[in-house]
């Protein structure tokens, strides 16, 4: 009989693992608690580094998980893995169960809700976004403030739910520097006659060709990079956004007012994962994120038998590793099922 | 004499072997978190005294790890110890105390000098 892997979360990691599931012969059936596959990638205008229509990687992906051994649920969230004796029971949020030979969790990541950060005036004052905002409007094609006019000043801040003790998360999310560069570049593209302010508190460009898109925004875009950490934003007279920040390299306190503020949101272990690792005794870090066996040579094994993990609900994580590690999981599986049960 | 108005100038290197981190150290042993500052500058924006004087809690900081305690020792003493660095801090430095135990720890070096 063939085995049957169930695949919890339809995003990247786990269309990925699905589809290599599939190539190696196995039953898969992919989790999905939204009512389309594609996770994030659906919100995504264009990609960092190169730039690229986000669909054609959905194409890619949505490719992979065409082959008739792949059922895919939607609208369906695994709350809890039960290991029994010969195979894992998953029940789902409307009761039902299902039956596997291992389990690869790829439950992903949430972006961090913004308004968690007060002092930047996420949902508080007009013009305030998210990167993820800002991604929906590359998307319409048109930048615009509330009032239907262009922005002509725009600030961008990093770091916003990442290395951030304030809202308890110590780490550095990786992505949201890159992020903030490719759309600066975006944003001058859309807006030729617009300023662009990054403000950061280190530029973090340890990806591919991340470093070059970095120079590429100084160079050919004239986006100005301040290093301060925002502390606070307020609303002036005239409907401006009052920006405070430490230049810290020219050593002097600044304040700029803006027309519009993205908020580089970081990323968080996602809020049905944490939940599915309490309720199922899935050990996760001090980060939240569900913690491996070990992190340097078992990042997809979990602290039970038969469970592995898949991408960005381990760590942050960009596609290129989350694709990686979502075949590495694969690997995983073939390797726990072919070994003689005792 | 004509003068020429040659004079000799100070050196600005920072002279890591000669300078005397004891104020840095007298911090790091009661305020553990001192050692935390990744130099953001949210302290520094979001204070009082930093927008009308000369005074930054980043820098500061920074110059007392290196042991540059000349600036530090005038400028500590403008801190009104409002707090609000201490809200803004990313890495959860408890600002207040260090100012606090960086004047404690000059009062008594120089105390001693005397």
């Amino acid at each position: 009989m063939e085995k049957h892997i169930v695949v919890i979360g339809g995003g990247v990691a786990g269309m990925e693992a699905a589809g290599q599931l599939a190539e190696a012969g196995f039953n898969v059936s992919l989790v999905e608690k939204e009512n389309r596959t594609g996770g994030h990638i659906n919100d995504w205008y264009k990609l960092f580094p190169d730039r690229r229509d986000s669909s054609e990687v959905k194409k890619y992906l949505e490719n992979r998980v065409s082959s008739k051994s792949i059922r895919i649920i939607t609208n369906s969230s695994v709350e809890k893995i039960h290991p029994n004796r010969n195979n894992i029971s998953l029940f789902t949020q409307d009761g039902s169960e299902l039956s596997a030979d291992a389990v690869i969790v790829a439950t992903g990541f949430d972006l961090f809700r913004s308004e968690r950060k007060e002092e930047y005036g996420y949902g508080i004052y007009d013009n305030v976004l998210t990167s993820a905002d800002l991604e929906a409007m590359f998307r319409k094609g048109s930048i615009s403030m509330l009032n239907g006019k262009l922005p002509k000043t725009i600030g961008i801040v990093h770091c916003v739910g990442s290395r951030d003790e304030k809202v308890g998360n110590f780490y550095c999310s990786k992505l949201c520097c890159v992020t903030a560069v490719k759309q600066a570049i975006e944003i001058r593209e859309h807006l030729p006659e617009s300023k662009v302010f990054c403000f950061y508190m280190d530029m973090r460009m340890g990806g591919a060709h991340y470093e070059e898109l970095y120079r590429e925004a100084q160079e050919s875009y004239g986006v100005n990079f301040i290093r301060g950490k925002v502390s606070e934003v307020s609303e002036s007279i005239n409907n401006k956004l009052v920006i405070k920040a430490e230049d810290t390299l020219a050593g002097r306190p600044m304040k700029i007012e803006l027309d519009m503020l993205v908020l580089m949101a970081g990323m968080e272990m996602s809020e049905n994962g944490g939940k599915m690792a309490s309720a199922s005794g899935l050990l996760t870090g001090e980060n939240r994120f569900f913690a491996t066996t070990d992190p340097h040579y078992a990042s997809n094994i979990s602290n039970i038998k038969g469970i592995f993990y898949a991408g960005t609900c381990t760590s942050p994580m960009n596609i290129t590793d989350t694709i990686s590690h979502a075949r590495s999981a694969v690997f995983e599986v073939i390797k726990y099922l072919n070994k003689p049960k005792n | 004499m004509e003068k020429f108005g040659f004079a000799i100038s100070e050196g600005r290197q920072i002279d890591w072997d000669s300078n005397d981190r004891s104020i840095a150290d007298y911090i790091r042993e009661r305020e553990p978190s001192y050692m935390a500052c990744i130099a953001c500058g949210g302290c520094s924006a979001t204070c009082t005294a930093g927008n009308f004087t000369s005074f930054s809690l980043r820098e500061l900081n920074i110059l007392l790890h290196r042991g540059e305690n000349n600036r530090p020792r005038k400028e500590i003493k403008k801190c009104m110890l409002c707090g609000k660095c201490s809200l803004v801090c990313p890495r959860g430095v408890n600002t207040r105390n260090v100012v606090f135990l960086a004047r404690q720890a000059f009062q008594k070096i120089d105390s001693h000098a005397v």
